[in-house]
């Protein structure tokens, strides 16, 4: 049902107006539209129903943690009026309906699934319920309109026949020419917090993950990467790896050197047997704290513009008062819980994948590269994610790339997996970024002037997403710096980007990540400069920002802001708009002895229509942890090129000691539903930190947290 | 050979002694329920309990448990649900569910010792595990459910 398949139908003006919304859904005239959703009744590429009124729901993005395998369903139950616990979901393979609306690709990430797919899904559930209600209404020879549906039947005065009853005459009636959607008052399912479909299977173990794929005649690969990223193989010595109990062979591949086996166990210990010379290459004297050095001189420099409102250095020169100064944030590693995995069989007929993606088309692509056989001979089979956070899509598709690598000219399935090592120091990362700012202040306290200079490798120049680099600026490198909904004239934002030395790559929160934190805390500094509370310059600067007024004030007001806390505790507040939501939070931290403590988060969100609000609040919680996990542990340091971290132990991560009590307060809204997986993280980092200033006076500039 | 006891079943295997049991079961039992996370006793992922004591997998060569009963996950309710995997559903718990079984094998361990954990138990019980999707909250409150549960109180929805 990509666009390019459907029929646009106009919308009427009394529709409109009455607030429906009619749709643009029409069955696909090709037979895309058809091929994998085959069974009873298969109206469209993303809904099957059976005889025994089983609804499946094809579900075309990754399910990673964020929900998507129970709220998209639930676009579908809803204009469908099934029966949820009819609904199960089955991943999609890689086909051109199933791109996404915007990166024309099957990708799940930047928070968009629900936000692109809100209008589609429930197309494509109206339209199957509307040829139930027509097959119905041929059984019982009456007008369609006079067959209403609830709960999976449909229903005609004493007469009641269950969608799968009606199946076979469904599937045998002409697609409807337009469908109307409901009006949001009459949603059943959409707005009610529904658990998540795919739940029992993860209390039992039986889940399936990339890495629990199990095939006949499979075995399992590890590849030796080299130790400085960017590095290549000068030559090696594999035949002691060989002789070691359970391995098969020894294979130089593109990335490394893997050594596949009967079992993981098997491959891991005989790796350790590889005498291996490795070239450094360029990124042999890399170095962070030379690279800060570096990046801190690039800083006093006169970058690529990024934005420029009204003339902020004539406002700075005439300001009452100027604030200066610089913050940082380090390397960081997604480290999803499950480590990179993927499973190939490369077959002269075709090859099959197996693996917890985010980037199927991606992945297709690739392995037609790798194997030369055409793209529509790679078969994609999504597992579900044991956490993504970014890392699973990518323009190489590293990890998928290397395993059919790995696979190619073996004659069974091979599963390559990565070690948690592999995986702190073989790249991605987000990207280390240092930002020098100037502010100026009226005589009043108030901010008139702001400049800001970004420093930071480019995530997507040199890829296939290059078109959004524009005059030498990619917008994730200053997204949030730019565009600020606050109230201050003269503002300026430059950024340089340095060469690329790492593989860098979008971080749950992308560009947030970093401008949450730089820019609500700067903020922070101007409002203690200017003698002002920092709610309360913030509500002045968002006036004519209802929005964004909304989940400030509900947050502070949540939180008490302004009361007394306890001895030795303080209250910092932060908030931001990003991917077309609005989130607010207000941390209670104390920092007894120089240990800093999270006690309390309270958090406002305003998504829209919250498709399932228990997942709204569960995204919140997830991303005040995913964020302040960064803010108080996350860094990678380079030394010589090498990642200095390896593990748990010295990356670490927050645990159950350090778990801040979380309050969610989800805004009702009418307006149509935006991105909740990433929005919650980029305020938590600046509220803890603005708190931590409340409490003793010092400023945080860097990241991680160090009093 | 090595005899091992799993989940009340009776196995031998040929693997080599050393072989950590987390990759015995997993990939010569094809138990795959007990994840990989760290490899180093990090993460918690691997926990299974062997004679009912909490058990990082991954570090634990198999030859060592010869002789003693090992549950994992699969194991852990002989009959429907443990009362922790029914609270689990009942709070929604979960989101990616890679580090889940760990999280309920750790849970079980404390409360088959303490029905009334504390918040300070819980801490203590909980925090060699690592929840990535930071569902730490919602583990403490099903694990409290549970707990009222196993005392055999009505639980308050």
């Amino acid at each position: 049902m990509s666009a390019s398949r459907r029929q646009f139908i106009k919308t009427t003006g009394a529709a409109a107006a009455s607030g429906l919304v009619l749709g643009f859904y029409a069955r696909p005239s090709g037979p895309l539209g058809r091929l994998h959703a085959a069974g009873p009744f298969a109206p469209n590429a993303f809904v099957r129903i059976a005889t025994d009124d089983v609804i499946t729901i094809i579900v075309n993005k990754s399910e990673m943690g964020q929900g998507v395998y129970t709220s998209l369903p639930m676009l579908i139950a809803e204009e469908l009026d099934a029966d949820w616990k009819t609904i199960q979901v089955e991943p999609a393979p890689v086909a051109p309906e199933y791109a996404h609306p915007i990166f024309k690709m099957q990708l799940t990430g930047g928070s968009t699934s629900i936000r692109t797919s809100w209008q589609q899904f429930r197309e494509a559930g109206a339209a199957a319920r509307a040829l139930l209600v027509e097959a119905a209404a041929q059984k019982w020879s009456v007008a369609s309109s006079a067959v209403r549906t609830e709960q999976g039947h449909a229903v005609h005065g004493e007469e009641r026949l269950s969608y799968g009853a009606l199946a076979a005459t469904a599937a045998t009636l002409p697609p409807p020419e337009n469908v109307t959607l409901k009006d949001p008052k009459d949603f059943k399912i959409i707005g009610t917090n529904v658990k998540r479909l795919e739940g029992p299977s993860k209390v039992d173990g039986s889940a399936e993950f990339g890495l629990d794929v199990k095939l006949p005649g499979m075995l399992t690969a590890v590849v030796a990467h080299p130790p400085v990223c960017g590095g290549s193989l000068v030559t090696f010595e594999g035949a002691k790896a060989e002789a070691h109990p359970g391995v098969v062979k020894v294979k130089p591949i593109g990335t490394g050197i893997a050594v596949i086996a009967k079992d993981f166990w098997s491959a891991r210990a005989a790796r350790d047997l590889l005498e291996i010379e490795w070239d450094d290459g360029a990124n042999g004297d890399l170095d962070t704290a030379s690279q800060r050095k570096e990046y801190r001189a690039l800083a006093d420099e006169v970058g690529d513009v990024a934005e420029d409102h009204g003339d902020t250095a004539a406002a700075l020169s005439g300001a009452a008062t100027t604030v200066d100064a610089v913050y940082e944030v380090p390397y960081l590693a997604h480290a999803p819980m499950e480590p990179l995995n993927a499973t190939a069989h490369v077959r002269e007929d075709g090859c099959d994948i197996w693996a917890g993606t985010q980037g199927q088309s991606i992945d297709q692509m690739v392995a037609a590269h790798i194997t030369g056989l055409a793209p529509e001979k790679i078969k994609v089979h999504t597992t579900l994610l044991g956490g993504g956070f970014g890392r699973r899509a990518n323009f190489e598709s590293d990890f998928v790339a290397e395993a059919v690598q790995v696979a190619n000219g073996e004659s069974v399935p091979v599963k390559t997996v990565w070690t948690r090592e592999d995986d702190i120091q073989c790249g991605y990362y987000r990207p280390l970024y240092l930002h020098k700012l100037k502010a100026g202040l009226d005589g009043d306290g108030m901010p008139n002037a702001w400049y800001q200079h970004v420093v930071g490798e480019s995530i997507m120049a040199g890829t296939p997403m290059a078109a959004m680099v524009e005059n030498n600026v990619d917008v994730t490198s200053v997204e949030g710096a730019i565009h600020t909904p606050y109230a201050i004239p003269h503002r300026r934002i430059e950024l340089t980007t340095p060469n690329k030395r790492l593989s860098v790559l979008w971080w749950r929160s992308v560009g947030d990540s970093h401008t949450g934190f730089v820019n609500e805390s700067f903020l922070d500094e101007l409002a203690e400069a200017g003698k002002q509370d920092p709610f309360e310059l913030r509500r002045k600067l968002l006036a004519d920002q209802p929005r964004h007024l909304r989940v400030l004030e509900l947050a502070a007001e949540k939180a008490g802001w302004g009361n007394p806390l306890p001895a030795g505790r303080a209250h910092g507040i932060a908030m931001r708009k990003s991917f077309e939501s609005f989130v607010a939070q207000v941390a209670e931290v104390s920092a007894e002895g120089g240990k800093v403590r999270v006690h309390k988060v309270v958090c406002a969100v305003d998504c829209g229509i919250a498709i399932n609000p228990w997942n709204v609040e569960a995204q919140m919680e997830s991303a005040i942890v995913f964020g302040l996990t960064a803010a108080l542990h996350g860094e990678l340091t380079l030394e010589k090129g090498r990642v200095q971290q390896s593990n748990f132990h010295d990356y670490e991560m927050l645990r159950m000691d350090e778990m801040p009590e979380v309050e969610v307060h989800v805004v009702q809204s009418a307006e149509a539903p935006t991105g909740v997986g990433e929005p919650g993280v980029p305020p938590i980092a600046p509220a803890v930190a603005n708190a931590l200033f409340a409490l003793t006076g010092k400023r945080i500039r860097k990241l991680p947290i160090r009093l | 050979m090595i005899s091992l006891n799993i989940n009340g079943h009776d196995q031998d295997v040929d693997v080599e002694p050393s072989t950590p049991l987390l990759w015995v079961l997993r990939d010569t039992l094809g138990l795959t329920g007990t994840k990989y996370g760290c490899g180093i006793a990090q993460c918690g992922a691997c926990t299974v309990h062997v004679d009912g004591v909490a058990t990082r997998t991954c570090i634990t060569p198999v030859s060592t448990v010869e002789g003693q009963e090992v549950t994992t996950i699969e194991g852990l309710a002989t009959d429907g649900l443990h009362p922790l995997q029914e609270a689990w559903l009942e709070d929604d718990v979960v989101q990616c569910g890679y580090c889940q079984s760990g999280q309920i094998m750790s849970a079980a361990e404390l409360l088959a010792a303490n029905q009334e954990p504390s918040d300070a138990d819980i801490n203590a019980a909980m925090s060699g595990n690592i929840c990535r999707c930071g569902t730490y909250g919602r583990i403490r409150c099903a694990i409290k459910k549970a707990a009222a549960t196993m005392r055999g109180e009505a639980v308050t929805k």
